[in-house]
């Protein structure tokens, strides 16, 4: 368990501001000259919130925070970044109040983890850096590594070594770009494990990802974007808003006549049978139609293996919008 | 726009500890240098009378093709090299404004490429006095040749690293910026070259309006690096 610490009094020059989205993004969009690299992008992230970005390889998500860092020049629509308007102007200004963490860690493999950070303290012209540094290997439980060499580390102590970095300025607004990819699954969990603290200590946090699994598990709210932004909201409404509620009953011989069984009764809006021979059984209250449900079985003299509130995952609601939405683009 | 001395010292320091660590960094700027004296040495101590055989050469400033071969070199990877690796994004996400970020890339440069032509000097200087025939020193080593040395060393390391740079900013592989780079290197390589070996007469004057162009062309390169230095060219990697 990694002990997360960020101590956002300290951020020194970026004060946070009291009110507004830290980021909101109205009608964004960037084209590399024909190609739409994403487009008409529009939401808001509060201070604190953890806000997933999902979307498949090519979907734009890299390039949304590339577009939010300062990195790259949108083409269309407005944003605001800590509170900050995206302008060329304000690239120092923002930059100074975000940090971004890309794909590949992108440390200096001959410096090492202190020197590393070292580096881009001074880059952000930190106060007290020593502190700072040992204060952000702390908190990914790296400081037995501090005087290696970075090119030494594995992949996910590259990856704790680059979180660090992120973490030295306390940033207001932290981009987190696919910090999972490639790495083993006890790497992939150690980093859940910090993005989950960093998320419970306030700090606002842009991910981008395709794991569905870790957006589910990490995300206050999560946006679902194919160059077009196709679901914005909480994993859980997602689900509510694209599956019908269900409640999945097994009984240990199939049921003569399942119409009787399941017909008028209060809360049910239909049934069907599954692969494995199971009952589906759609419902508008799962509190209401479960006791009823379970009486009628009793009633028909059934043998009730199990009743079950049948959940349709994040993966379901991405796979759907994702398959709607190519179906709807024009070939 | 202030730039900040702390971020240009950062990227100073940064390069540097790179170069240290890097073997072939290393190798390649002893050797370079090495290859510059042997042709001077063996001239000079194949002499029989000085005074006839040395003529109007000026052998030390054959000498001045070190800051024109071997910043160069350095100055190609600066860009492109952070770019293949991976490095540039992180460093551009950072409050780090082009200009410093130019800069300190240059600086870090000039410093070790300056410091060896100066030390390789010192060396070829020191040799010829130790263990040339007599009368060889004096022949060779004239105040104006000294002087010459002493100035144009920084000015022509300057201007190969702004070429060296520019060319990075714009190629896609390292291996072709040092290529490209070095070929650019070369018309200061053939200056130097016709001068030590009086194709070029040299003079005051061609000292003075040589100084000057080098100075002004330091300036324009500056501002030409930073023109053709696009961030999103380089992050997205578009043209």
């Amino acid at each position: 368990m990694f002990v997360v610490s960020v101590n956002l009094q300290s951020a020194g020059r970026s004060e946070r501001p009291s009110a507004g989205p830290a980021v909101a993004a109205q009608g964004l969009g960037k084209r590399f000259g024909d190609r739409v690299a994403f487009e008409d992008v529009s939401f808001e992230i509060a201070y604190g919130e953890v806000f997933g970005f999902l979307g498949p390889n090519g979907a734009g998500k890299t390039t949304t925070v590339r577009t939010l860092g300062t990195l790259i020049a949108p083409s269309s629509g407005s944003a605001t970044v800590a509170g900050i308007p995206l302008t060329p102007e304000n690239g120092v200004e923002i930059r100074r109040r975000v940090a971004i963490m890309p794909e590949t860690p992108g440390l200096y493999p001959r410096l090492s983890v202190a020197e590393n950070l070292e580096c881009f303290a001074d880059l952000y012209e930190a106060d007290d850096p020593g502190a700072r540094i040992e204060r952000a290997l702390r908190s990914v439980n790296l400081t037995e590594r501090t005087h290696d060499a970075c090119a030494t580390l594995s992949k996910g102590l590259r990856q704790r070594a680059a979180l660090a970095r992120a973490l030295l300025t306390d940033p207001q607004v932290l981009f987190l770009d696919e910090p999972t990819a490639g790495l083993d699954p006890a790497a992939s969990r150690d980093v859940h494990e910090l993005i989950a603290g960093l998320g419970r200590s306030g700090v606002t946090i842009f991910l981008t990802t395709h794991r569905l699994d870790e957006a589910e598990r990490l995300c206050d709210r999560v946006a679902i974007l194919n160059r077009t932004l196709l679901t914005i909201g909480r994993p859980e409404a997602l689900r509510e808003r694209r599956y019908p509620k269900a409640l999945r009953v097994r009984t240990l011989d199939r049921l003569q006549d399942p119409g009787s069984v399941f017909g008028g009764l209060p809360a049910v809006e239909g049934w069907r049978q599954d692969a494995e021979g199971a009952y589906v059984v759609s419902v508008s209250d799962p509190r209401v139609a479960g006791p009823a449900i379970t009486r009628s079985l009793v009633g028909a003299g059934a043998d009730v293996l199990s009743i079950e509130e049948s959940s349709a995952s994040l993966e379901d609601v991405y796979m759907k919008l994702i398959a709607d939405d190519a179906e709807g683009r024009p070939q | 726009m202030k730039l900040s001395r702390r971020r240009i010292r950062a990227i100073v320091r940064k390069e540097l500890r790179t170069y240290r660590r890097n073997a072939s960094i290393v190798v390649a700027m002893a050797v370079i240098p090495l290859l510059f004296i042997v042709q001077p040495l063996v001239s000079v101590f194949a002499v029989s009378a000085p005074e006839g055989q040395l003529g109007d050469h000026h052998e030390l400033l054959y000498l001045l093709g070190i800051p024109a071969l071997v910043p160069v070199m350095l100055a190609a990877y600066a860009v492109v090299g952070e770019r293949q690796e991976g490095t540039l994004e992180p460093l551009l996400g950072t409050p780090i404004r082009r200009d410093e970020l130019l800069l300190g890339k240059a600086l870090a440069v000039l410093a070790p490429a300056v410091a060896i032509a100066y030390a390789v000097f010192g060396i070829f200087l020191a040799l010829v006095v130790l263990f040339a025939r007599p009368g060889v020193a004096s022949a060779l080593i004239r105040g104006p040749d000294i002087v010459a040395q002493l100035i144009f060393t920084p000015l022509i390391a300057a201007w190969s690293i702004w070429i060296g740079i520019a060319i990075s900013t714009r190629a896609n592989d390292v291996r072709v910026a040092q290529q490209l780079s070095v070929l650019a290197s070369l018309p200061t390589l053939a200056v130097t070259t016709l001068i030590a070996f009086d194709v070029i007469h040299a003079s005051l004057g061609l000292g003075l309006a040589l100084g000057v162009a080098l100075l002004l062309l330091n300036r324009l390169g500056w501002r030409l690096v930073s023109a053709l230095f696009d961030r999103e060219r380089l992050i997205a990697g578009t043209d």
